[in-house]
């Protein structure tokens, strides 16, 4: 369920948070040898260079471009929105479809109340306006995996409107600079979605299942506020922990529970807009970044040579990673909206409107449902940075892996060691270990308890960090011993015993009397080596200040 | 007193029907004077619970009734072995002591645009033809619920859009009445009359297949579909009660829609007891349609017999005196409206102003949902599929050319007309604005202090087939619905009673208009004024001859069952 999450980034590449093909909005309409080249190192997939180096324009002629995007989240949901049947990820074809969902003569839409709350519920996380009055409409086209002939949606006048999402970017040489920015939210709308047509070449059919057919979205449209691919993606990003904490959709996009539209431009700042294209069903959040900076510089590199932007809709070929004209008939047509007649307008009460006597199943309240609204992520980093006293990309990393929070919650929860080190452990260690092995945090060997029992040990000084690096790798290695178990078995308990070490130091300066030699003709260093080899001696069990201690004690005397 | 005069002007009689008219308004004091009217038909429901008769030979006299009268065109699909194993059912339950009530062992028909299941279900189209649905609407469910037997799928005009039962792709339905002793006696008497067998005439529609159906005694009610006045039309030309429910009392679920802002079920009985007794097991609040409102009605609908009507007050909307009226349906609207005063109530000339406008905003708001409403019908998940396979649009084009007629495919060309972005608010916004103003002409009506409209059905009675088809489907549509068509722009409950047999032995009907929810108000004053038009009964001899006496102009209703 996870994997899709951690397949953005290279193997074993620390993560910090949605940071995609970065820094490109920074370095907007530059010549850029260095951004390319970054860019191909981070992407797993072979590409062109987004920003080609292009001929120096006359008069400093900057470009900027402008980005809007149309997401459609799944509504996490039991049955469709309209219907009784089913919602269920890679079912047997065709299995969950009722009759209204085939649109059989005669059917009509009941809407599903759940799915109502979970806009509203969006809505009110997305400081949206909820209308208490909202209509439903017919958008007509001939598809075959639309059977009705007509998508039923809000287009009028949709369930929730003028909200903001707000969002962070990184910067800085290390990309550690958080840059909080906001893209204004246009509307979120009901809708259902269609089915899913299989085109078999060979046979020249087209296969038709029906079982996504009416399943609730949330058209959520966002105002044409950003302007590169880093931003949409790590907005995009935000969107889909929100949908995930409040659970109105599960998000995931390898599933397709989100999908994105992208409504690009470019333009003179301070010229008017310039005509835009549509990128359609970016389907990860990566491609999605790519896309878009794809699309901005192929306009840029149009316009430069004299050509034209069409209005129409493309599609990103994510192997070959361009963006390329779709032109057939869905580019460009009228969808005769029509009011949907067998829908009432929709009504939501809150408490000041709430008709006295009201039965609540019949009722949506808007103000119970935001007495219901869970933490959201931006909370959740504001207060693991008070709590833990992290640093702020810390809490986007933790929030950013599905299920990393949690297990780092549960780890704080039964250790002794300071929340700093339970930090660095779980980002550094822990995360890194999944990372090279491409695993969610749900498939991990080691569990919380086990690594709080580690750093126990940790801390409780029983142990050495080195030590304990050792550990971790036995557990990691599933073979079901506990922590102290693996310190009993190997010995790697710190020695304790003074005179033992001392005796130790001792051997080993008789064993080096050049290194010690060394030392006293005045390279203070060279006690690093001498400390080594005893820690060597004890099988990394000693604690090296320690040892240093009484090297020095030994030397001076 | 003004309104009283104006009515009088309003409805001023035409001399060359005063003879005709005398004669009727004699029998028809008659008729009102002796409340007990002629010998009160044996009362159906009764006789079943009487075993007097038993569900299946009732059932089987239906069948047998069918097929005599096949020439009807009646029927799409006569579900013969439903029936009677439903029958067998209900016989059950009688001889158990179990019965369901008063619709339990009682033959009805539904129209062919109601889902049935494993019945087929063609709308009268080829689009259709094949298509068996896997549910039943609500009404159908809730009709088998209360132990109805299910004659079969009566015809209609493709789709619905119609108002002849002249354009289904089965032909044609014959109006009982062509065969009927009184209008052939009639004929006899002009020597100007052409071939008997040419000159049949037409049911009126779009539901004339039910209207035929519950006529030539086949069935005791049937379901028809009212959305410009389909149910009601027929009706009034065969001589039935036609009612079209409050919009949102009964569900349209399993209805195939036509423009389902407007569409109800209909309901067709040979009287208005009938009428209400099924409105009772239909009506009601149906989680699988949006539409239906959840307000508490009156149930079951038990219609008191209004013994006064001194506390009434009758709107006469002057805007439907309109030149194409036929002077005999006018005179009886006026002697309708006369009537009621001298009973006692209060008879007020009222205003529609915006009816005229009715007609061509029907046209725009019709075809708009037409045009979404067959988007459906493509060929992929049922119904006709044509044999071209070259790409899924060129299948999607054939298809539809196929599988619609001219009148369909005509609306669906309009709709999407009104619909384009550019002709949206021209016609589409426009007609639904003018729409709102001739619901609230209702609603000012009403506020006025009036009861129930009183207005004519139809233009004239019912005309040959022959005549009805020099005109082309959508003038005859727009002739037809003029009196009916605004009250499905307003939702409101409306009902055509049979009043009196023209010159030519034929039904004119009338019909009142309640207020929205007032389906019951509306059905007590139109009993009232069935018993005291006493309408005849069709005659048709030759038809059931062989019949036992128990089906001849027998009602579903029994007095007993009323008190």
């Amino acid at each position: 369920m996870a994997a899709p999450m951690l397949r953005w980034v290279g193997r074993g590449r620390r993560w910090t948070f949605a940071r995609v093909d970065g820094g490109s909005c920074h370095r907007r309409g530059a010549p850029t040898g260095s951004t390319s080249n970054r860019i191909r190192g981070q992407s797993s997939v072979a590409q062109q260079p987004l920003y080609t180096t292009q001929k120096p324009r006359k008069g400093e002629h900057k470009w900027a471009a402008v980005v809007g995007l149309e997401i459609h989240a799944q509504i996490s949901s039991n049955s469709k929105l309209f219907s009784g049947s089913q919602v269920r990820f890679s079912a047997p074809p065709n299995s969950l479809v009722s009759f209204f969902d085939a649109s059989l003569p005669g059917t009509l839409p009941v809407l599903n109340r759940r799915c109502v709350e979970a806009a509203v519920m969006t809505g009110l996380a997305l400081n949206c306006h909820i209308n208490k009055k909202s209509l439903f409409d017919r958008k007509h086209y001939f598809y075959a995996d639309l059977p009705a002939g007509y998508q039923i949606t809000q287009r009028r006048l949709p369930i929730a409107v003028n909200g903001s999402l707000t969002y962070s970017v990184c910067a800085g040489k290390k990309q550690s600079q958080v840059i909080p920015k906001t893209v204004r939210i246009k509307q979120i709308q009901l809708e259902q979605d269609s089915g899913k047509s299989l085109h078999d070449d060979l046979r020249s059919q087209t296969l038709i299942d029906l079982n996504r057919a009416g399943v609730g979205l949330l058209e959520v449209v966002l105002e044409p506020d950003l302007s590169c691919g880093e931003e949409a993606a790590a907005a995009v990003r935000e969107l889909q922990l929100i949908l995930q904490a409040l659970g109105t959709s599960q998000a995931n996009m390898a599933e397709g529970q989100l999908r994105v539209d992208a409504n690009i431009s470019v333009h003179h700042p301070g010229e008017p807009l310039g005509v835009r294209t549509e990128v359609k069903n970016l389907n990860s959040i990566r491609f999605l970044a790519k896309a878009i900076d794809y699309e901005i510089q192929r306009q840029i590199d149009e316009l430069e040579n004299g050509g034209e932007i069409l209005n129409e809709t493309r599609s990103f070929h994510h192997q070959l990673g361009y963006t390329m004209s779709m032109r057939d008939k869905e580019g460009k047509q009228d969808y005769r909206f029509m009011p949907e007649p067998n829908l009432p307008p929709l009504v939501l009460y809150d408490a000041t409107s709430l008709p006295a006597g009201a039965d609540p199943q019949q009722v949506i309240n808007i103000d119970q449902i935001r007495e219901t609204l869970p933490e959201l992520p931006s909370v959740t980093r504001e207060r693991l940075v008070q709590q833990y006293g992290m640093l702020l990309e810390h809490s986007f990393t933790l929030l950013n892996e599905v299920g990393l929070l949690e297990f780092f919650q549960n780890v704080i929860k039964e250790t002794r060691a300071e929340p700093k080190k339970v930090t660095s452990w779980v980002l550094n260690t822990f995360l890194g270990y999944l990372k090279q092995q491409n695993l969610a945090v749900s498939e991990s060997p080691v569990t919380p308890s086990a690594l709080a029992e580690l750093l126990d040990l940790l801390d409780s000084r029983t142990i050495s960090s080195a030590a304990a690096k050792q550990v971790f790798e036995e557990l990691w290695k599933r073979e079901g011993k506990t922590p102290g178990q693996i310190v009993s078995e190997k010995q790697l308990e710190l020695m304790e015993d003074r005179g033992a070490l001392e005796q130790l130091c001792h051997s080993v300066m008789e064993a080096h009397p050049q290194v010690v030699m060394d030392l006293k003709e005045g390279h203070p260093r060279a006690i690093n080596k001498l400390i080594g080899l005893v820690r060597k001696a004890t099988q990394s069990r000693a604690d090296p200040a320690m040892i240093k201690e009484i090297l020095e004690k030994k030397l001076s005397s | 007193m003004t309104i009283k005069d104006g009515c009088v002007h309003v409805l001023s009689l035409a001399t060359s029907d005063l003879f005709f008219l005398l004669a009727w308004l004699l029998w028809w004091q008659a008729g009102h004077e002796d409340h007990a009217g002629p010998d009160p038909p044996r009362k159906v429901s009764a006789a079943l619970k009487q075993g007097q008769i038993t569900p299946t030979e009732l059932c089987q006299k239906c069948l047998s009734l069918i097929k005599k009268t096949k020439f009807l065109n009646a029927y799409i699909t006569v579900s013969e072995e439903v029936a009677l194993k439903q029958a067998e059912e209900s016989e059950k339950r009688y001889k158990n002591g179990q019965s369901l009530g008063d619709l339990d062992g009682i033959p009805v028909a539904v129209k062919d645009n109601f889902s049935t299941s494993g019945i087929e279900t063609t709308c009268a189209s080829n689009m259709l033809k094949g298509y068996i649905p896997p549910y039943n609407a609500t009404v159908v469910q809730k009709l088998l619920d209360q132990g109805a037997l299910l004659m079969g799928k009566t015809n209609l005009d493709e789709f619905a859009m119609g108002s002849g039962s002249t354009d289904g792709v089965f032909g044609p339905v014959k109006n009982p009445w062509s065969y009927s002793k009184q209008y052939r006696e009639k004929r006899k008497q002009n020597p100007h009359s052409k071939n008997e067998d040419s000159d049949w005439l037409i049911t009126g529609g779009s539901s004339g297949g039910s209207a035929a159906a519950v006529s030539a005694f086949t069935c005791y009610a049937a379901l028809g579909s009212d959305t410009g006045g389909s149910t009601r039309n027929p009706a009034a030309h065969c001589g039935l009660v036609g009612f079209k429910p409050s919009y949102g009392l009964v569900s349209r679920h399993g209805l195939i829609p036509l423009v389902n802002s407007m569409d109800v079920p209909g309901i067709l009985t040979r009287c208005v007891d009938d009428a209400a007794i099924v409105l009772g097991a239909l009506a009601g609040p149906d989680p699988k349609d949006s539409t239906t409102v959840h307000d508490p009605i009156n149930k079951p609908f038990m219609l008191p017999s209004l013994a006064d009507v001194s506390k009434l007050c009758i709107g006469i909307p002057k805007e439907y005196l309109v030149p194409e009226l036929s002077s005999e349906v006018q005179s009886l609207w006026s002697k309708a409206a006369d009537l009621f005063e001298s009973e006692g109530a209060k008879v007020l000339e009222v205003s529609l102003p915006h009816t005229s406008y009715s007609i061509v905003c029907y046209h725009v708001l019709c075809t708009s949902e037409v045009a979404s409403n067959m988007a459906r019908f493509d060929g992929l998940q049922y119904g006709h599929r044509c044999d071209i396979d070259v790409s899924t649009e060129a299948m999607y084009a054939a298809t539809r050319r196929e599988g619609f007629n001219d009148v369909v495919r005509g609306r669906i060309l309009s709709g999407n007309f009104f619909l384009l972005k550019e002709n949206y608010e021209n016609y589409f916004v426009k007609a639904q604005k003018v729409r709102r103003l001739i619901a609230n002409d209702f609603v000012n009506a009403f506020n006025s202090g009036v009861d129930v409209l009183l207005t004519p059905t139809t233009l004239s009675e019912a005309v040959p087939y022959l005549e009805f088809i020099k005109e082309d489907n959508r003038t005859r549509s727009a002739q037809d619905d003029i009196f009916t068509q605004a009250v499905n722009m307003a939702g409101l409950p409306a009902v055509s009673i049979p009043v009196a047999l023209s010159n030519q032995g034929l039904p004119i009907g009338l019909q009142f208009i309640g207020r929205a929810f007032c389906d019951q108000q509306l059905l007590t004053v139109a009993k009232w004024f069935e018993k005291q038009v006493q309408f005849p009964g069709i005659q048709l001899q030759e038809l059931t001859d062989d019949c036992s006496a128990v089906l001849e102009n027998e009602k579903l209703a029994s007095v007993s069952l009323k008190q």
